[in-house]
Formats: structure tokens, C-alpha cells, sequence
């Protein structure tokens, strides 16, 4: 099959590829560049485990072909870390909002977008944002009282 | 609420932050998929379009010439005995050979045809097209009662019969409870009840890697389970490797609910393969390639019938179940219901128990255990038939509970079942969570709801729980002749340098059991939390085990090693007394340090004692050198949990759509390790039993089709479909073990089902409705109001 050259930043490092015109993005990140924090959950988009920021928006990350990020950028849990944790990544852990964590990189993705649309959300927001993110595990309580200390944390560094 | 975290007393008991999540909120994470070997194949598997036919003719060499493609393999090639079943219920059970690929006949849609392997995922997907199967189609066998009509079409037609099992338990004589209630004037109360099929949807797909070592015959098997010490059993008995030979690893793991407590014919497979080619394989299943190849749950019809005396004295119970097996035996499937059988007579001091359980064979995907396996069932119609009960008396559904549950003075207890509870207190939980729910106040509400007519209306639904967990006593399993054993093992090492590695059996999956054994051991170490290490899901690494599933892993595995770090203190002792010149009965333990009693100073560190142990220069007589000690504990009781819970529904009846307003959860689960991660389990749980209730359910057509085939149709709630919860404990330690704990993975799971949909009929019983099907979907409910204004109208005419 006939390949596409494409160009991709992820997480800060730029990668020159030749692609099938059909590979999906999630392939190409875990399979082609062995960005392997971002799991698979479905085969519908409905679960949202894939999710990863696409120029610092949140896309299910098996609803985009590889071809459609060249010359954009991409950020997944793997990138978003600085030389701390994301206040997102340490609200997960402080409200234990992951169990088996699957789910986890593509719920932090997702809160991170809706935290920057949105930067303090009612309990109801939060739900509503996160519609497109499925968990198993913790029947998503901990998972809003993440979000909420996230945004009380981003709001106070924000103040600083 | 932040958790705070008590640096002065013990550890556990507190709600530490998990040691797990560093990895999992980084992505610095190993499940199954993420493997990449050298030289490694794909895997991809033809399936039954159908769900039952005979294969004519099935020609795999379209495929062969696909681009990438290496291999293609059909049943005739694979050399391996049948998918095995270890819960043989009775005697004269039927049990079909599972092939791992379809022999003659596909016997479910989803059903393993062939396999291809090829050198990208995307290239193995493509040959399957390639491949060319002819097949004559047979009939569907999708009801359980039609399923046990004479005549009636055969799943396994050399079996004569749809029907894989009679098992029944008895205690006292239902016929007298029944002829008691009659001539009391008190009632005999029967309900229907359905648990619709379920599919457990663990987050993680199932997934599998092997890797073969052509010069020694070894295999590594990577595996997305959560028991990889029974699959490596299981896989020798199947494939007649040397079980020496086999090394299981159950990496990272996303989540499991039942789903992946089975040895699968995917593993099976990739062993099989990855040695016929000398390289290694990987197969991860898509989420709709798993709805029909990974296990479902539940999938049973409940007649139940209630004997009480007219005061709402109960006296007898007598359960008839019809369980649907599925096409094939997977590796407890016919044992799930018997799991639910102890459990139907629950908090309740009922004289006599009737249960009886037919298991019947379908032409759908196997069930299995799913989170709960049995008891969610049982739990379901004793909660739901005492709060129709009440009803009909004209009795507070609590009242009702009260007169009939065993009371906290009256444990020890033994159940008509034949179980002894060891402690409990219904009371305690039912008055917190009443408390916590303003019952009065919203029955205060729910009456003025009903006076004004409100379009809107408001129902309560009690669940009153207990269930059996801690999986399981040996010589119990024996006698319900499941063949294995249910101990735990663990061995705690203290390092030369003095840092801890704790090896368990128990292998999670999202339980925590990293920080929470590193709790249990610190404390009884005295050393620091973050100086233990907990080795787990590697047979290598980890070599006795029995896995995590029925809520076991701390009451059995956590137990385990409790027991083997003491013993590493006792060794310890002895060493210390050695170099202290004192008898090790003069030592106190206290803080990791042993000090000799009397004489200030004269104390040494454990930490200390472990580099003495390891080099061995001044041991005392008899005693071997390094600092570890093995447990292998085999629990001589069930855990028994409970809790009340208690939902608000708000039920429109115009459109059906059911919101529910608020869930109270008070859980008694005896003492805690760790309250963060017990508060969690709980929020899972509940979540899973309310999906039950109101969301999911695996529908198949009457040609044998999965309705429901992706996540598109099968409703896995969303944050913006579940209430907040409120959760709270009551505290009954657990007599059964030193640390006074009772399992929590499943009770959420038990508890809320049955307190949900109570809450919908509650709200809608004034209209004349007294049940609806499961799931209590808008559609659902505004049926059955219809159903009942239609009878209504038709008494009156």
C-alpha cells in the first residue's frame, strides 16, 4: 500500500514519517513511534482511553488518522509533565481518582481541555465534560473531585 | 475531603496514597499491548458470522497469499485438548469439549473459526477477508425454557439435551414453612425476577504475547489476566507443555470484573502458535471482537417464592434458577449460580431453604463470573421480593427487614444455608444509613408527591446485604467439588540493606494491593512504607498463587503476608537474642527495633538483624542464614460483609426516565487497611450494580445475533449518567482473621442493584406496577406504567 510522508510533533519531539494513508493516529503513536501511554479501549470512539491533545485540544486520538496530525502537534500523558506533574496528574493521585488506569491518561487529557475551556466547573460540567471518557473502575466520584482540586490548584497558581 | 494521613500510629488503617499511580498518570505503563518483541507476528481470528452452523468447507488460502501473512491455522491443525472447565457441579454435568477453534459446528457469533498471522496487526486484519467458509446454517437456541422443551432444538446435538446441570441445596423442610404459613393465615409470595446477560467491560481489552525459546521448549506467555498462576496450570493441561516450562506474567492489567479469570482459547492459541513458528505472537481483541469472544455475566430467570407468617414472619424461601451456560463450559461457568445459592435466605432467619438450579446451554457467548458471580443475583431477588413483601403486608419495607434480619447479639450465627456468619450488625448500618438519607424526610415527600398527582414521582428502595467472599476454604470447595484449593501465598524478604520485597499470589488489577500489602507489611516489620516493594503476576517471580477474583485477595492473600512477615520477625528474634546474649522471649518488638526488656540500650534494628542474616557470620545454632519467611494460608472461613443501602429515584411517568436523586452506602466491612482505596472499591461497585439496573444489557435477537455488539449499544454509564454517592462504614471486625478484615471488591456491585430498581418500583407501585425488567431503561418503565394503567382499566371494565 502507498504511503504518505507526514510530519508530527509529539510531546516535543519532531518526527518525520511515511504512513498508510489508513493508519490511525493511536496506531501511529504506539505502534509506530512506541508512544505507548496511550491505550485502546474501543473500536467505536466511544470510550475515550486514546484521547490525547491535538494542538492543546482533546481528540480521540482512534478517531484521527495519522496523516490528518501532519504538521500539528500532540501532546499525550506521556508529554504533558514538565519538570513537575500536571496539576491534573497530581489531583488523580491526591483524590485517587484512578484504579486500574487504563482509563487515566485519556481522563487527565480530557480534563486538561475542559479545565482550559472552562477553568472552574460545577460538578455537572465536569460530568457533562467528561461524558466521552468511560471508567470501570471508580464510578467517576473521585474522578470529578480530581477535576475540582485541579482547578482549585490551577487557579491558585494562576493568582501566584 | 482531603485524606489525612497519621504518621504516629500504625499504617494501617490509613489512607495513603496508592504507590501505583506514579506509572499509570505518567503513561509510563506495561499492559499486555504495549509489548514489543523482536521478530513479532499478529494475530488476528476468523469468527462465526452466525451463531450456529456446520462448517462444509473452509479454505484458508486466499489468505496465505495476502501480503504479510505467514500462517493460517484451522481446528485441524491445532493439537490441543479442549478449553477446560474446573467446577464440574455435579456428577452428570454435561460438558462439551471446547475446542479452541470451531471443529464442525460454530456454536455462538464470535465463535473462533481460524487464525491468521501476519507481520503488522493491520495485515493479519486484512487476510481474514481472504478467507473462504462454507456453512449450513442451524437453528438458534436462544430461550432457556424453550431450551428445555422436549423437542427442542439442540445446542450440542450429541448430547441429547440442552441441559447442562440439576444442583440443589436444602435446609429444614420448605413444604412444612409453607403449610405453617398456610394455616397461620400468612402468605405465599412468588415473584419472577430476570438478570439480563451482561458484558463485564473491563477497560482494558483482553490482550496476549508469547514468546517461545526453541532451544530449552520454554514459553513466556504475557497475558491481560487476572490469574495468571491458574492459566499456567490450565495452559499445561491443555497444551501438554511442561508446566516448568511455562512462565505467566500478568503485566500491567486495566481492570477484569470476572472478564479475565478464565483461561482463554486466545492464549491457548498463542502459545500453540508462537511454537509451531518459533517466534513470538501478539493478539489484542477490538472492544466488538470481545463482547462476543470474552465471557458475559449473569443471563438467569428467578422464580422465587416466600412462605411468612401473616405478621411478615418469614419462614421459608424456595428459589428455582435457570442459568444460561452459554454455548460452552468456560472455567467456572456452571458454578456461578451455586456461588449465589448460600446467599438467597441473606441477613434473614429464615427456617427452611429450598434452591435448585438448572443450567442450560445456548447458542450465545459463554457467561462466567462477573463482579459478584452469583451473590449479586441472589442479593437482587431476596432484597427485591422483602420490599414487594412489605408491600403487600403494608409494611415499611425496613420494618419488615428488622422483624426477619439476625440481630448483632445473635452472632456467631449459622444459616439455614448451612453458613456461620461470623459477626455483623445489620442495625448499626441500616440506622447510619437512614440517617445519612433522611428517610423520613423523603417518605414525608414521597407522600405529597403522590397526593398532588406530581408527573414526577419519588421512590425509595432499600438494599439490605450481606455476602460470601474471601474466596474460599479448601475443604468447602471440595464439597461443592470445584477442583482447586483457595489459599493464598506470600513470602516477605528483608534485604541485606535493609529494604523490604513482599511477594504475593494475589494478582491485581486495579485493587491497590501494592500500597496496601506494603501497609500490612511495614507495620509488621516496623519499617518504613516506601522501603517495601511488592512482587506480584509473575509465575517466575511470584510462584504460588491463586490469583485475585470473589473478593480475596486481603482477606487471603493480605493475610498471608501478615503471617509471613511475623514469621520473618520470629526469625528475626532469634537472631537478635543471639547477638543480645538475652533469651528471645525477653525482647520487644516495637518500631522495627527489638530492645531488650530491662536493659536500655541493649537493642538492635531489624534492618541490622537482616544484614547478620545475610552474612551469616554469627547465626546461632539452627538457624539458615537471610531474613525471609514463606505463608501459605488456606482460610478456614468465608468473609461475610454488609451494608445498607438506600436510592431515591425520581421517576417521570410520562417519559419513563429515571433520575436518581441520591445513594447512601453504608458499608460494614469490618476493620480497613486502607479507607481511600475501601472508599473507592465501594464508588466502582455501586456504579456497576446501578449499570445493571438501569443501563446495560447484552441483547440477543431471536437468530442468535448480539444486538449489542459494540460500545455504540451497550450502555457503559458515563460520569454525566451516575449521582454522587454517600458512603460511610460501620465497623464489625471480621472474627475469622487478626486483622478483623471482610473483602469489599464486590458489595457495592451486590448491594445497589436491587436498592435501585426498588426505588423505581417504589415510585411507581401506586399505579398498580410491582416490577420492572431490568434494564429500567425510559422505555421500560414507561411500559410497564402503561402495562398497569392498561390492567387497571380492564379490572374496571
Amino acid at each position: 500500500m502507498s504511503t504518505v510522508r507526514i510530519h508530527v510533533t509529539v510531546d516535543g519531539q519532531a518526527h518525520e514519517s511515511d504512513v498508510e494513508p489508513r493508519l490511525l493516529l493511536v496506531h501511529y503513536l504506539r505502534d509506530s513511534l512506541g508512544r505507548v501511554g496511550t491505550p485502546i479501549g474501543c473500536d467505536t470512539s466511544n470510550c475515550g482511553a486514546c484521547t490525547v491533545l491535538l494542538d492543546g485540544r482533546s481528540v480521540k486520538s482512534c478517531s484521527v488518522l495519522a496523516v490528518q496530525a501532519d504538521g500539528h502537534t500532540v501532546t499525550t500523558v506521556q508529554g504533558l509533565a514538565g519538570s513537575t506533574w500536571h496539576p491534573v496528574q497530581q489531583a488523580f493521585h491526591q483524590e485517587h481518582a484512578l484504579q486500574c488506569g487504563y482509563c487515566t491518561p485519556g481522563m487527565i487529557l480530557a480534563a486538561v481541555d475542559l479545565l482550559a475551556d472552562n477553568p472552574d466547573p460545577s460538578e455537572q460540567q465536569i460530568r457533562a465534560g467528561l461524558e466521552g471518557n468511560l471508567c470501570r473502575c471508580t464510578g467517576y466520584q473521585n474522578i470529578v473531585k480530581a477535576v475540582q482540586t485541579a482547578a482549585a490548584s490551577m487557579a491558585g497558581g494562576a493568582g501566584q | 475531603m482531603t485524606h489525612s494521613v497519621d504518621t504516629t500510629s500504625k499504617l494501617v488503617g490509613q489512607p495513603l496514597l496508592r504507590k501505583e499511580d506514579a506509572r499509570l498518570v505518567t503513561g509510563e505503563t506495561n499492559w499486555t499491548d504495549n509489548i514489543q518483541l523482536p521478530g513479532m507476528l499478529h494475530m488476528a481470528f476468523l469468527r462465526s458470522p452466525m451463531a450456529h452452523g456446520r462448517i462444509d468447507r473452509i479454505d484458508v488460502s486466499g489468505a496465505l497469499a495476502m501480503p504479510g501473512v505467514v500462517a493460517a491455522y484451522t481446528a485441524a491443525d491445532m493439537g490441543a485438548a479442549g478449553i477446560p472447565c474446573v467446577w464440574p457441579v455435579t456428577d452428570d454435568m454435561v460438558a462439551p469439549t471446547f475446542p479452541v477453534l470451531a471443529t464442525d459446528e460454530v456454536r455462538f457469533v464470535g465463535d473462533a473459526v481460524a487464525v491468521v498471522v501476519a507481520d503488522t496487526r493491520y495485515r493479519a486484519a486484512d487476510a481474514l477477508e481472504a478467507i473462504e467458509v462454507d456453512y449450513t446454517g442451524l437453528p438458534a437456541v436462544v430461550d432457556m425454557e424453550a431450551a428445555l422443551a422436549d423437542g427442542a432444538d439442540l445446542v450440542h446435538a450429541d448430547k441429547g439435551t440442552n441441559k447442562c446441570f440439576y444442583w440443589e441445596l436444602n435446609g429444614g423442610d420448605y413444604a412444612a414453612s409453607k403449610a405453617k404459613a398456610e394455616a397461620g393465615g400468612g402468605k405465599i409470595f412468588h415473584r419472577r425476577y430476570v438478570q439480563q446477560r451482561l458484558i463485564p467491560n473491563a477497560m482494558e481489552p483482553r490482550a496476549v504475547v508469547c514468546a517461545p525459546m526453541a532451544a530449552t521448549g520454554e514459553i513466556t506467555l504475557w497475558s491481560a489476566t487476572q490469574i495468571p498462576h491458574v492459566v499456567r496450570v490450565l495452559l499445561a493441561l491443555t497444551t501438554g507443555i511442561p508446566e516448568n516450562k511455562i512462565r505467566v506474567i500478568a503485566p500491567d492489567v486495566g481492570g477484569g470484573f470476572g472478564s479475565k479469570l478464565d483461561l482463554y482459547r486466545e492464549e491457548v492459541i498463542a502459545a500453540l502458535v508462537a511454537g509451531k513458528l518459533g517466534r513470538p505472537v501478539k493478539w489484542t481483541e477490538s472492544r466488538s471482537e470481545g463482547y462476543q469472544g470474552t465471557i458475559h455475566g449473569r443471563d438467569q430467570i428467578q422464580d422465587i417464592e416466600i412462605a411468612c407468617a401473616a405478621d411478615g414472619t418469614v419462614l421459608g424461601l424456595h428459589v428455582e434458577l435457570l442459568a444460561d451456560m452459554g454455548a460452552y463450559l468456560q472455567i467456572i461457568t456452571p458454578g456461578i449460580p451455586l456461588l449465589g445459592a448460600f446467599m438467597y435466605n441473606s441477613i434473614y432467619k429464615f427456617e427452611s431453604l429450598h434452591f435448585g438450579t438448572t443450567g442450560v446451554f445456548s447458542t450465545k457467548t459463554p457467561t462466567d463470573a462477573y463482579r459478584g458471580a452469583g451473590r449479586p443475583e441472589a442479593t437482587f431477588a431476596i432484597e427485591r421480593i422483602m420490599d414487594d413483601l412489605a408491600a403487600d403486608l403494608g409494611m415499611d419495607p425496613l420494618v419488615l427487614r428488622e422483624k426477619n434480619w439476625i440481630t448483632h447479639e445473635e452472632f456467631p450465627f449459622t444459616t439455614i444455608a448451612g453458613l456461620e456468619y461470623d459477626s455483623g450488625n445489620y442495625e448499626a448500618a441500616t440506622a447510619r444509613a437512614t440517617e445519612l438519607f433522611d428517610y423520613a424526610g423523603l417518605r414525608a415527600e414521597q407522600a405529597a408527591r403522590r397526593e398532588s398527582g406530581d408527573p414526577v414521582q419519588l421512590g425509595i428502595g432499600v438494599s439490605t446485604f450481606t455476602e460470601m467472599c474471601g474466596l474460599a476454604p479448601s475443604r468447602i470447595l471440595s464439597a461443592l467439588k470445584y477442583v482447586a484449593g483457595g489459599w493464598e501465598s506470600s513470602t516477605v524478604r528483608v534485604l541485606p540493606t535493609g529494604k523490604v520485597e513482599v511477594v504475593t499470589g494475589t494478582s491485581p488489577h486495579g485493587q491497590g494491593h501494592v500500597t496496601a500489602w506494603s501497609q500490612i507489611a511495614a507495620d509488621a516489620l516496623g519499617v518504613p512504607f516506601e522501603d517495601v516493594e511488592v512482587i506480584h503476576g509473575d509465575t517466575k517471580m511470584a510462584p504460588n498463587g491463586m490469583d485475585t477474583y470473589g473478593s480475596r485477595s486481603l482477606v487471603v492473600g493480605g493475610i498471608a503476608v501478615l503471617h509471613a512477615a511475623e514469621r520473618v520477625v520470629e526469625k528475626a528474634r532469634r537472631i537478635a537474642a543471639h547477638q543480645l546474649e538475652c533469651d528471645p522471649a525477653d525482647l520487644d518488638f516495637e518500631g522495627g527495633v527489638f530492645k531488650v526488656r530491662g536493659t536500655p540500650g541493649a537493642e538492635k534494628a531489624i534492618q541490622a538483624v537482616a544484614f547478620e542474616a545475610f552474612t551469616a557470620h554469627d547465626l546461632p545454632d539452627g538457624v539458615e542464614p537471610t531474613l525471609a519467611a514463606d505463608s501459605t494460608l488456606d482460610p478456614n472461613q468465608f468473609s461475610y460483609p454488609h451494608g445498607t443501602h438506600l436510592c431515591a429515584a425520581e421517576v417521570d411517568t410520562e417519559t419513563g426516565a429515571v433520575h436518581l436523586r441520591s445513594y447512601v452506602a453504608v458499608d460494614d466491612i469490618g476493620n480497613v487497611v486502607n479507607p481511600m482505596i475501601v472508599e473507592g472499591q465501594v464508588h466502582g461497585g455501586v456504579a456497576q450494580g446501578i449499570a445493571q439496573a438501569l443501563f446495560e444489557e447484552a441483547v440477543y435477537d431471536a437468530e442468535g445475533n448480539l444486538v449489542t455488539g459494540t460500545m455504540v449499544d451497550y450502555l457503559v454509564p458515563s460520569a454525566a449518567d451516575l449521582p454522587h454517592f454517600t458512603t460511610d462504614r460501620t465497623v464489625t471486625p471480621a472474627t475469622t482473621n487478626e486483622l478483623g478484615v471482610k473483602g469489599v471488591g464486590e458489595a457495592g456491585t451486590i448491594a445497589s442493584t436491587p436498592a435501585v430498581v426498588n426505588a423505581v418500583v417504589d415510585a411507581l407501585r401506586h399505579l398498580g406496577v410491582d416490577d420492572v425488567r431490568m434494564p429500567c431503561s425510559p422505555q421500560t418503565v414507561w411500559r410497564a406504567i402503561q402495562s398497569a394503567a392498561a390492567a387497571a382499566d380492564g379490572g374496571r371494565s
